[in-house]
C-alpha cells in the first residue's frame, strides 16, 4: 500500500519537546507519568502519536496545549518549545494567546466538546470575537468560508443548528472549523476518529489531510488504531508507560520494526484477511432466528406512530462450534437484534428458537429456565460487573439460580479462573481491582460458568487495546472449541470480524443486505454497503503482523446485488 | 488516561473506601468539630437524666425567674423550673423526632422509590400520588393531626414524614431508573436472577449512598419543624420540654429573660449546622464529583 513518503528535514520546526517530564502533583518522588519525552514535529508533517491507554499519548496532548490538570498532574522537567515560545514557562494569558492563535486542539467526543446550548456557527465565531477584532459581518463571513472549507452541505442551516440536530461527523467538522479558522501551526487531533464509524473515519481523515495541505499546519495525531495511523501518518512515535521506545518515518515502522515493544503492538493488529474456514458442523442448529423485527415505539395511545423499525425480517442459524458475526455501523441494529435473542427487549416479531425451544414469545417467568442456555458478554468490562460484589461471588450468581450449591459453585468458579488464565485468589478481589482485559476475561468465565449453548458477544472486545484484544479473542476461540459453544458475534470492526468469524450478516439501517461465509463476504462482497465498509477501514491493505504488504488479489468490484 | 483522578476507577474506590478508617480521619477540621458537636448533645440529651440537677416539671413558686447561679445554672423560668434541666432533657424529643421522621422517611421512600424505578407500570400512578403528597405542606397537615389526635411525638413524625417521602422516592427512584441501564444488570438478568434478587441485590445498594446524605438533610429539617411546630402549640404537648416549646414559654419573657429563648436557641442551631455539615461531608466522600466543583 501506499505511504506519505515526503521529507521534512528542510521544513520549519513547529514544535519541539525535550526530556519532558510529568508527575504527579506534590509528589516528586512518585512514578513520573510521561518520563523523558522527545518530539519534534515540522510544517505540514503528520506525526502519530500510538500506544495503547495509559502509554501517556493524552498527557503529552494536553501537556503541550498547557491543558494538564493542576490538582493532579504536573511538570517535573524538560522544554516545549513552540516555535521559540517554551510553553512549560508561560503564564495563563500567554498560553491563552496561544491557543487557537498558533496550537488548537480537536477531541474525540465532539458532542462533549461542543456547547449543547449555542449554535454551533456562533461557536465557531466566538473564537473569532476572542482572538481576532473583526467586525461581526467579517466574523460571519469568515465562520460561513470555514464550514464551507470543510465540506459541511448547506451551511446556513447548519449555522443556526444545535449541536444535537447534527451527526458526529458533522460535529467533527465543526470541531475542525473552530481548531482551523484561526490559521495554527499547530494541530493536536486526539483520538478524533475513535467514536466515528468507518465510512464518517475516513471522511474525517481526508478531510484533516485536506486542510493540512492547504494550510501548511503541522498535525499531532493521537491515536491506538494502526490502521488510522498507517493511512495518514508520515511519522510516527510508539509510546509504552511514558516512555517513546520508538520513533521512525511510518514506512521503516511498519517494515522494519526496531524495538520488541512495537512488534509485540503490530503483530497484535488483527489481519483483514478472513480466517482460514473451518469444516461446517454436522450438528443441529442451536440457534434459529426466523423473520426477527424489533420496532421501537410506535403504537401510541392517542395517535399510531411509526416508530423505529430497529431490525426487520432478520433470519440466521448457528451450529455448535460456530461463529455468526453481525458487522454495521452505528444504528444498524446489530446490537438490537442481540438484544432482543437475550430477551432484553421484546421482539415485536419472529420467531427465536434456541436449544429447541422457542423463546420469543414466552413470558418473563416462563423464560427464566431457559436463560442458562443463552448467555451474553457486553461491550463495557468497567461496567459489566457489579463494582459491589466480589468476582466469586458475580461467578457463583447464575449457577445457584440455577439450583447449584454454593459450595459446587464456588469450586467450579475457580476452575473457570483457570481457564481464563486468572490467579485463584482473583476470586476474593473486587472488580476495580482489575485491568479492563481481565475484567472481560471474568465476564467471560461469568457467562461460560452456565455451560450455555449460545455465546453473545456484544462488541466484547471493542473497548480494550489491541493486544488485549488479541488475548480475549483466543480466549472466546479456546472456549468455543473446549465447549462446542455457538457464537453470535457483534462486532463494528471488520477486522475483528475476519479473525473470528466463519459467517458474516452485514447489517445496514435495521436491514440484513448480505449474509454469507466470512471469506466470501469480506473477500468479494456483492452489496455496495458491504464494499464501502471494506474500503472504508484504514490500513486495509497492510498485513501488520507480517511486515508487509497484505498479499490478496483485489476485491471484485462490478457485480451488486 | 488513568492517571486522572476524575476516571470512572477512582470514582469506585473513593466510593467503596468509604467506610475505612484512612478516608474517615481525613474528613478535615470543620466536619470533625461538627461530629464532636453532635456527639456531645446527642449523649447530653440522652443522658440528661441522670445528671440534670432537678427535674425539668418541677415548678418552684419561690424561685421564679432566677439569675443564674450555683444551683441553677442558667437561672429559672417563670415557673420556678430550672432552666438548664430543661434544655437538656428537651434535646431528647427533639433528636429523638428528627432521627424517627429520617428513618421512617428513607425506609417508605426507599421502598415506594424501589418498585416505581423497576415496574414502568407502577411508576406513572405512583409518582403521581407522590406529586399529590409533596403539595401538602408540613404544618398545616401538623395542625389538623394535633386537632384530630391531640398533641404527640406520634403526629409530629407523621406530619414530618409525609411531605419528605416523595423526595426519597423521586431520589430512589432515578437511581434505580440510572442503574437498571447499566450492563451488569443485565447481566443479572441474563443469569437468570429473579425479579427481587435483581432489586434488592442488585440495584438497592446504589440507592444507599445518597440515601445516607439525604436522611441527614431529612433529620435536621424535621428538628427544626419539631421546634416550628411546637412554637406555634401544634407540636408535642407542653407537658412535655423540647427546645420549641422552651421558645414558646419564653417568648412572652422576652425582655426580663432572653436566656428562655436563647439557650434553646442555641442548642438548635449548634444541632443543626453539625447535622448539616455532616451531611454535606458525606455528600462530597460519596458524590466525587461535588466534591471537585468545591476544589
Amino acid at each position: 500500500m501506499e505511504f506519505k513518503s515526503k521529507d521534512f528535514t528542510d521544513a520549519k520546526r513547529v514544535l519541539k519537546i525535550r526530556g519532558l517530564t510529568v508527575g504527579l502533583t506534590g509528589r516528586p518522588n512518585a512514578d513520573p507519568v510521561l518520563r523523558g519525552i522527545d518530539l519534534d514535529i515540522r510544517a505540514g508533517e503528520t506525526h502519530c502519536l500510538v500506544g495503547e491507554s495509559g502509554s501517556g499519548k493524552s498527557v503529552t496532548s494536553l501537556t503541550a496545549m498547557g491543558l494538564l490538570p493542576k490538582d493532579a498532574l504536573e511538570i517535573q522537567g524538560g522544554s516545549i518549545d513552540l516555535e521559540g515560545i517554551e510553553i512549560t514557562q508561560a503564564k495563563p494569558a500567554q498560553m491563552r494567546a496561544l491557543r487557537a492563535r498558533r496550537i488548537a486542539m480537536i477531541f474525540q467526543e465532539p458532542m462533549t466538546a461542543l456547547n449543547p446550548v449555542l449554535r454551533v456557527g456562533e461557536q465557531i465565531e466566538e473564537v473569532l470575537n476572542m482572538h481576532s477584532d473583526l467586525s461581526r459581518a467579517e466574523a460571519r463571513a469568515r465562520t460561513i468560508d470555514m464550514m464551507e472549507q470543510v465540506h459541511l452541505p448547506d451551511v446556513e442551516r447548519i449555522y443556526a443548528a444545535f449541536p444535537h440536530q447534527l451527526s458526529g461527523g458533522q460535529r467533527q467538522r465543526i470541531m475542525i472549523a473552530m481548531a482551523l479558522i484561526l490559521d495554527p501551526d499547530l494541530l493536536i487531533a486526539d483520538e478524533p476518529t475513535t467514536a466515528l464509524d468507518v465510512t464518517t473515519q475516513l471522511q474525517i481523515l481526508k478531510l484533516i489531510s485536506e486542510m493540512q495541505e492547504r494550510h501548511g499546519t503541522a498535525v499531532l495525531f493521537i491515536t491506538h488504531d494502526m490502521g488510522v495511523v498507517a493511512e495518514i501518518a508520515d511519522t510516527v512515535s510508539v509510546m509504552q508507560k511514558g516512555r517513546i521506545v520508538e520513533s521512525a518515518p511510518i514506512r521503516q515502522l511498519l517494515t522494519a520494526p526496531k524495538e520488541d515493544y512495537t512488534r509485540k503492538l503490530l503483530q497484535a493488529v488483527p489481519n483483514l484477511d478472513p480466517r482460514a474456514p473451518r469444516a461446517p458442523a454436522e450438528a443441529r442448529d442451536v440457534i434459529t432466528v426466523d423473520g426477527l423485527e424489533m420496532t421501537y415505539g410506535g403504537g401510541g395511545f392517542f395517535r399510531a406512530s411509526q416508530g423505529v423499525r430497529a431490525a426487520r425480517d432478520v433470519n440466521f442459524t448457528i451450529q455448535p462450534g460456530r461463529t455468526l458475526g453481525i458487522v454495521g455501523e452505528s444504528g444498524s441494529g446489530k446490537s438490537t437484534v442481540a438484544r432482543a435473542i437475550m430477551r432484553l427487549i421484546d421482539p415485536t416479531a419472529g420467531k427465536v428458537t434456541v436449544a429447541g425451544t422457542e423463546i420469543a414469545k414466552l413470558s418473563r417467568r416462563q423464560l427464566q429456565p431457559h436463560r442458562k442456555h443463552f448467555q451474553i458478554v457486553f461491550q463495557d468490562p468497567y461496567r459489566s460487573l457489579n463494582p459491589r460484589w466480589t468476582v466469586a461471588r458475580s461467578l457463583c450468581e447464575g449457577p445457584i439460580n440455577f439450583g447449584t450449591s454454593r459450595a459446587d459453585a464456588m469450586e467450579h468458579a475457580a476452575e473457570l479462573m483457570e481457564l481464563v488464565e486468572l490467579p485463584r485468589d482473583a476470586l476474593d478481589r473486587y472488580p476495580h481491582q482489575f485491568s479492563g482485559g481481565q475484567r472481560q476475561r471474568i465476564a467471560i468465565a461469568r457467562a461460560v460458568a452456565m455451560k450455555p449453548d449460545l455465546l453473545v458477544a456484544d462488541e466484547a472486545v471493542s473497548a480494550l487495546d489491541v493486544s488485549v484484544q488479541a488475548q480475549v479473542l483466543h480466549l472466546l476461540d479456546d472456549v468455543q472449541e473446549k465447549f462446542g459453544i455457538a457464537m453470535l458475534f457483534i462486532t463494528h470492526d471488520l477486522r475483528v470480524a475476519a479473525q473470528i468469524c466463519d459467517e458474516v450478516l452485514v447489517m445496514q439501517k435495521g436491514v440484513v443486505v448480505e449474509h454469507g461465509p466470512a471469506g466470501e463476504v469480506l473477500a468479494a462482497p456483492r452489496h455496495d454497503y458491504t464494499r464501502n465498509l471494506i474500503e472504508a477501514a484504514p490500513g486495509r491493505l497492510w498485513d501488520f503482523a507480517n511486515f508487509r504488504a497484505l498479499d490478496r488479489t483485489a476485491p471484485a468490484t462490478g457485480a451488486t446485488l | 488516561m488513568t492517571q486522572i483522578p476524575t476516571s470512572r476507577h477512582s470514582a469506585f474506590q473513593v466510593v467503596t473506601g468509604f467506610f475505612s478508617v484512612p478516608k474517615a480521619m481525613r474528613i478535615g477540621v470543620g466536619p470533625t468539630i461538627a461530629a464532636v458537636i453532635l456527639v456531645v448533645i446527642v449523649l447530653a440529651a440522652v443522658l440528661a437524666p441522670y445528671y440534670v440537677p432537678f427535674n425539668p416539671l418541677e415548678m418552684n413558686a419561690m424561685s421564679r425567674l432566677k439569675p443564674p447561679s450555683e444551683a441553677h445554672l442558667l437561672g429559672t423560668d417563670p415557673y420556678g423550673r430550672d432552666i438548664f434541666s430543661r434544655v437538656m432533657t428537651g434535646g431528647r424529643v427533639s433528636l429523638l423526632i428528627g432521627i424517627g421522621a429520617a428513618v421512617v422517611s428513607v425506609a417508605v421512600g426507599l421502598l415506594i422509590g424501589l418498585v416505581a424505578g423497576y415496574f414502568r407500570l407502577a411508576d406513572s400512578i405512583i409518582m403521581r400520588i407522590m406529586d399529590s403528597l409533596m403539595a401538602i405542606p408540613a404544618i398545616l397537615l401538623a395542625i389538623a393531626l394535633v386537632a384530630l389526635n391531640g398533641p404527640s411525638v406520634t403526629s409530629v413524625i407523621i406530619a414530618i414524614t409525609v411531605p419528605e417521602v416523595p423526595r426519597v422516592v423521586r431520589l430512589v427512584r432515578s437511581v434505580v431508573l440510572t442503574a437498571r441501564e447499566e450492563p451488569y444488570v443485565e447481566a443479572a438478568i441474563a443469569l437468570g436472577s429473579s425479579m427481587p434478587k435483581v432489586l434488592l441485590q442488585h440495584l438497592m445498594p446504589n440507592t444507599f449512598a445518597p440515601l445516607i446524605v439525604q436522611g441527614t438533610y431529612i433529620c435536621a429539617s424535621a428538628i427544626l419543624i419539631e421546634a416550628i411546630l411546637s412554637f406555634l402549640g401544634a407540636g408535642v404537648s407542653t407537658e412535655i420540654p423540647t427546645w420549641g416549646n422552651i421558645m414558646a414559654e419564653g417568648r412572652s419573657y422576652f425582655q426580663i429573660k432572653p436566656g428562655l429563648i436563647f439557650w434553646p436557641g442555641l442548642m438548635l442551631s449548634l444541632c443543626i449546622l453539625a447535622i448539616n455539615l455532616l451531611g454535606d461531608t458525606a455528600r462530597d466522600i460519596l458524590d466525587p464529583r461535588m466534591k471537585k466543583r468545591e476544589v
